[in-house]
């Protein structure tokens, strides 16, 4: 096996493009990548896209194809795969083209993820991203997306000393983060009493609570780890790259509150990495929902089961913390087009670790990326470092 | 749902019918065609569950997909049987009476409907045993 590294990194502004269609999104974020890698569409081995559900929200399947294609790739023929899971197919992306290069099948390679959700209604795409659980015993009955994680929430606070304000500030900080950047969809502070005083979606989760529906893209190249200083000066190590499965559904989980594959995935990579949790400068987690976020800190062993609240309430999880989580603003603000924010995850760890973070810079070498599909049916963890 | 998406389910969501494993004696509902503890050698036969369980964890749904949007808002749950498997229903009562360790039992009711002329779906939602 070889070493991987990442040479380039790209992004879309994540929101609501109106007017840019799905394979725009896609160009301009692959446009970005391999411009800031120095490498040329003929240099290309491989493409890799994470996306959940062109098929439902553009009504277009065969986007690996359709990608190459107006990447201008398709008269070359370089070979391009559709990875999915759900909301973690921009990780399994990543994780794809790292497989590839690191077998040493395929040399330079791009990892994109894309999801343009915004052409459908609301009502629609609650509908669809249901189908990221299990449709016919879940959905079926009536559970949306929000109301599994609810239902985590429920749990969790029943279990252990969470408070609804400790739950609000996560989405206070990750709005605070995605206040310094300039991709992110939202970037306006908002207060505890923003959150407490919004809407129920499913208790105990409110509107601020929920990740929005966003259009956006993301594209990063990856090389060998011995050809890397070819194109730059800053390459960015692939330290770990692992991947864990549990049941689809919820209610056939060991603990409702404690992501499995979130533990095993978290182990393997500090595994194959040698490293622990005391070597990680910076976590980039899916905070689909708050609760989601309290869980990963937890479940990736930066603390004891029930304690991140109290971190997260304490500053420790914050930009200028000990352990600063989501400084893109997370999924929560920062936004979350499915298919793409695995491979965002990725773009902003390689920003930190290149210290191009700007207003949102800390002081980092080691960052960790962790990526889940549905409520933990499909968990990836990347380490980076330089 | 497609309607022999639906209909092919049918003895399952109406009647609560799930499998067991002859080889382990473990339960599946939703029903599994596979023991995932013994694999290839269970003896996988259908099991008709008693209906009566216990709430494990709860949320009031108040925004739901286009299907569900005119029943909001409804109580969703993970309710574990007697016979120990887990399952995602509603429970049929007030927002304020749901509760984790709620005693519940199971009651045949209308689920969903596709649009105003298409399939109603009927199948399995819980209610408060007093």
């Amino acid at each position: 096996m070889r070493d991987v590294a990442v040479i380039g990194v790209g992004c879309t502004e994540f929101g609501e493009h109106w007017g840019t269609s799905f394979r725009d999104l896609f160009v301009k974020a692959g446009a970005l990548a391999l411009e800031d890698a120095g490498v040329t569409g003929e240099n290309l081995d491989a493409l890799y896209v994470g996306n959940m559900s062109a098929g439902r929200f553009v009504e277009q399947e065969h986007i690996g194809a359709l990608i190459a294609d107006y990447a201008g790739l398709a008269t070359n023929h370089v070979p391009s795969t559709r990875v999915e899971a759900a909301c973690a197919s921009g990780g399994l992306a990543f994780r794809q083209a790292v497989i590839a290069v690191a077998s040493g099948m395929e040399d330079i390679v791009v990892a994109a993820g894309v999801e343009k959700m915004t052409d459908v209604g609301t009502g629609a795409s609650v509908d669809m991203l249901a189908s990221a659980a299990d449709r016919e015993w879940e959905g079926f009955a009536g559970a949306t997306f929000p109301g599994l994680y609810a239902m985590i929430a429920t749990d969790y606070m029943h279990r252990y000393p969470l408070t609804r304000e400790q739950l609000a500030q996560v989405a206070v900080k990750n709005h605070e983060n995605g206040a310094r950047n300039p991709i992110a969809q939202f970037q306006n502070r908002i207060t505890i009493d923003t959150v407490l005083n919004s809407s129920l979606v499913a208790d105990p989760l409110r509107l601020f609570d929920c990740s929005p529906i966003t259009d956006g893209a993301a594209a990063v190249v990856v090389v060998p780890l011995e050809r890397a200083r070819e194109f730059t000066d800053s390459p960015v190590r692939v330290l770990a790259s692992a991947q864990a499965s549990d049941t689809i559904a919820l209610h056939d989980r060991r603990d409702i509150s404690t992501l499995d594959a979130s533990v095993a995935a978290g182990k393997r990579a500090f595994s194959q990495a040698g490293l622990t949790h005391k070597d990680i400068d910076m976590l980039e987690v899916h905070d689909c929902f708050t609760i989601a976020e309290i869980c990963a800190i937890e479940d990736l062993g930066f603390c004891k089961k029930g304690e991140a609240g109290r971190l997260t309430e304490e500053g420790v999880t914050a930009l200028g913390g000990k352990i600063p989580v989501n400084t893109s603003g997370g999924l929560k603000a920062c936004g979350h087009p499915v298919g793409a924010t695995g491979i965002k995850q990725i773009y902003e760890i390689v920003n930190q670790l290149r210290g191009d973070a700007g207003a949102r810079q800390v002081d980092a070498e080691i960052g960790m990326a962790h990526n889940v599909g549905g409520t933990g049916a499909t968990v990836v963890v990347h380490i980076l470092g330089v | 749902m497609s309607v022999s998406r639906f209909w092919r389910k049918i003895p399952q969501r109406y009647n609560l019918i799930g499998t067991q494993c002859t080889t382990c004696g473990r339960y599946f509902y939703p029903p599994r065609s596979l023991c995932p503890d013994c694999r290839r050698s269970g003896k996988i036969v259908d099991h008709k569950f008693n209906g009566e369980g216990t709430v494990v964890t709860y949320t009031v749904v108040r925004s739901a997909s286009d299907q569900f949007e005119n029943t909001t808002p409804y109580v969703l749950a993970i309710v574990e049987l007697d016979e120990g498997p887990r399952l995602t229903s509603q429970i049929a009562c007030l927002p304020e009476e749901a509760k984790i360790g709620m005693r519940v039992h199971s009651v045949f009711r209308r689920i969903a409907a596709d649009g105003e002329s298409g399939v109603i779906h009927y199948g399995t939602k819980f209610v408060p045993t007093e």
